[in-house]
């Protein structure tokens, strides 16, 4: 089975509309939305939710006042500040180490599960999909993009399908990581603005750490040639493929709103074209990864 | 006054209207806690020097004293630790430097070394104060950056935070501590949907928040009919405009060759605050 997933290091640069595009084209794939903080692709494929599953995090501290004599111990040694001066537990900082609750000497400190999101099965019209929300400000984002990357493996044995695509987050950090963590190849969409190129080449620098194929494809190429030679120049030399170039153009805004992939919002000239460059991209990563 | 930039949405143009604010503002600080993909600097083209590295403590066994008794890896809660039948195998990008390890060893086989996570850069010299922090590649630990560069802030100045994007753990990191919060989105329905996210976290933390609708005319009108209906403030709306792209595109602050934004940006400032003012008045 082959994992794709969909990257970019900066936000906005198109990665949800060009994966959504890939899972109209893909022939026999599960669709896996590994931006679970900002889950967007359910607003594009419409799923219709089969199964969904409590997902819970790291554990977290929880004081029992009645046996708590605030001797002060797990606030020394606690080292995320997440015990503030009444010896109270802070959320947003525990880390769920357990510390606090080994120090203590009373046994007044326990370490609780706590639900930190909701993991989703589906079908939609490409094909089946795992996807998840993250509760609001949780930590372990890694731990359940994991959660949903196991998932569509099993949907993909479940319906005998052949390739995952993973539409991953914004950034460099665990979520990104854990989105790409043993995949067959990355594709990294880029635009050609000092940002763009910036975060292309750090996030480059993280497939590479982990010894992942990459291929790029420069979304909005026309906003300014000149830095799309420099990315193409730049990929050239670090021998990266740049599997295509797409045009500035209202069309992914158009087919958002009427909750459609870029395939199958067509009917004029400008769409279909945008259409056939989207279909080169995806059989060019299909040869790559091959 | 700290004020944060956030969205739930990645490139809705947080960094534009985090660092075309500080630059229309007399004596503002600027801090990028985007440190998986810091951008204000590409725009403002500072020389930083290092401030200071971020590290984690991280274990290291000494293996005469230790007697394989795995009591270490079975209180690891983040699987940094595995004891083999022969040796202690580390894994330390997975170690959050808690030193539970070291507590929990009874041979006091444990001790700790920093491993650099990150680093903060900042430069003092020039017409504003920038300061941000870079997350080594390969490095999962993005929250403790922003953190560390959070200590830099001034309290008396105006503080200019540009957040990462999402909603996770380094979006709080970020905002957890200001005085009000601008949120960026566009007028998709990507946008839109993101910007809820967004106001979950506001809500939840009680930050005192407005709007700016970036990109106001690409695509639907949900996101400022939602802002009306739940009298959320609109600050500022930008119009697609294919010369703030272009010079977006090239690293240039559009407050440097636009300068009638200056002024907008100067009243966005000014309505933050004067919104701020009075939610506190209100809670007294």
């Amino acid at each position: 089975m082959k994992q794709l997933t969909i990257i970019s290091g900066k936000g906005g640069t198109g990665k949800t509309t060009i994966a959504a595009a890939f899972a109209s084209l893909a022939e026999n794939a599960v669709i896996a939305d590994c931006d679970v903080d900002a889950a967007d692709m359910h607003l594009i494929l419409d799923p219709q939710i089969t199964e969904t599953i409590d997902f819970y995090g790291l554990k977290e501290a929880s004081i029992d006042d009645s046996l708590c004599i605030h001797c002060g111990l797990c606030k020394e040694n606690c080292r995320f500040d997440a015990i503030t001066d009444d010896i109270r537990i802070d959320s947003y900082e525990c880390e769920g180490c357990g510390v606090c609750a080994h120090i203590c000497p009373e046994g007044a400190i326990t370490m609780v599960e706590r639900k930190a999101g909701e993991a989703y099965l589906s079908e939609t019209r490409f094909g089946p999909m795992a996807d998840a929300k993250l509760g609001v400000g949780e930590e372990a984002s890694g731990k359940l993009v994991a959660f949903v990357r196991e998932n569509a493996r099993d949907l993909a044995d479940r319906y005998g399908k052949d390739m995952i695509i993973i539409d991953g987050p914004p950034g460099t950090g665990c979520s990104v990581i854990a989105s790409i963590a043993g995949v067959d190849m990355v594709a990294v969409i880029t635009e050609p603005s000092v940002s763009g190129i910036h975060d292309l080449e750090r996030v480059l620098g993280v497939a590479g750490h982990f010894n992942i194929p990459a291929v790029v494809c420069i979304n909005r190429h026309d906003i300014n040639e000149e830095n799309t030679r420099v990315i193409e120049d730049y990929c050239r030399k670090n021998g990266i493929d740049v599997v295509g170039k797409l045009p500035f153009s209202r069309i992914p805004t158009e087919a958002m709103i009427q909750e459609r992939t870029v395939m199958e919002y067509s009917g004029n000239e400008l769409s279909n074209e945008f259409s056939e460059k989207l279909k080169e991209i995806w059989g060019n990563i299909m040869r790559s990864l091959n | 006054m700290k004020i944060a930039i956030a969205s739930g949405k990645g490139g809705t143009g947080k960094t534009t209207i985090a660092v075309n604010l500080a630059l229309s503002l007399k004596d503002a600080q600027l801090f990028d806690c985007d440190v998986e993909e810091p951008n204000c600097n590409l725009f403002l083209g500072y020389d930083l020097e290092k401030v200071e590295d971020v590290n984690v403590p991280t274990p290291v066994i000494d293996k005469s004293k230790c007697d394989l008794c795995g009591k270490c890896s079975e209180f690891c809660q983040f699987n940094a630790l595995a004891v083999l039948p022969e040796d202690v195998m580390i894994f330390p990008t997975l170690c959050h430097g808690c030193g539970g390890c070291s507590i929990v060893c009874p041979n006091e086989a444990i001790s700790e070394v920093d491993r650099k996570v990150g680093v903060i850069e900042g430069s003092t010299n020039e017409d504003l104060v920038f300061y941000q922090g870079l997350l080594k590649i390969g490095e999962p630990m993005t929250s403790l950056v922003i953190k560390a560069l959070q200590e830099h802030i001034d309290k008396n100045t105006t503080a200019i935070i540009d957040a990462p994007p999402g909603t996770a753990c380094p979006v709080i990191a970020s905002v957890k501590n200001v005085d009000y919060c601008i949120l960026v989105t566009e007028s998709t329905p990507f946008g839109f949907h993101d910007l809820k996210l967004a106001l979950d976290v506001m809500r939840i933390l009680g930050i005192p928040f407005g709007v700016v609708i970036n990109q106001c005319d690409i695509g639907d009108n949900r996101v400022e009919e939602y802002c009306i209906e739940e009298e959320i403030p609109v600050l500022m709306k930008i119009p697609y405009d294919r010369e703030i792209a272009r010079l977006y595109s090239q690293g240039i602050p559009f407050v440097n060759e636009m300068p009638e934004w200056k002024d907008r940006f100067v009243r966005l400032f000014r309505d933050v605050t004067s919104l701020y003012e009075m939610r506190d008045r209100t809670e007294q």
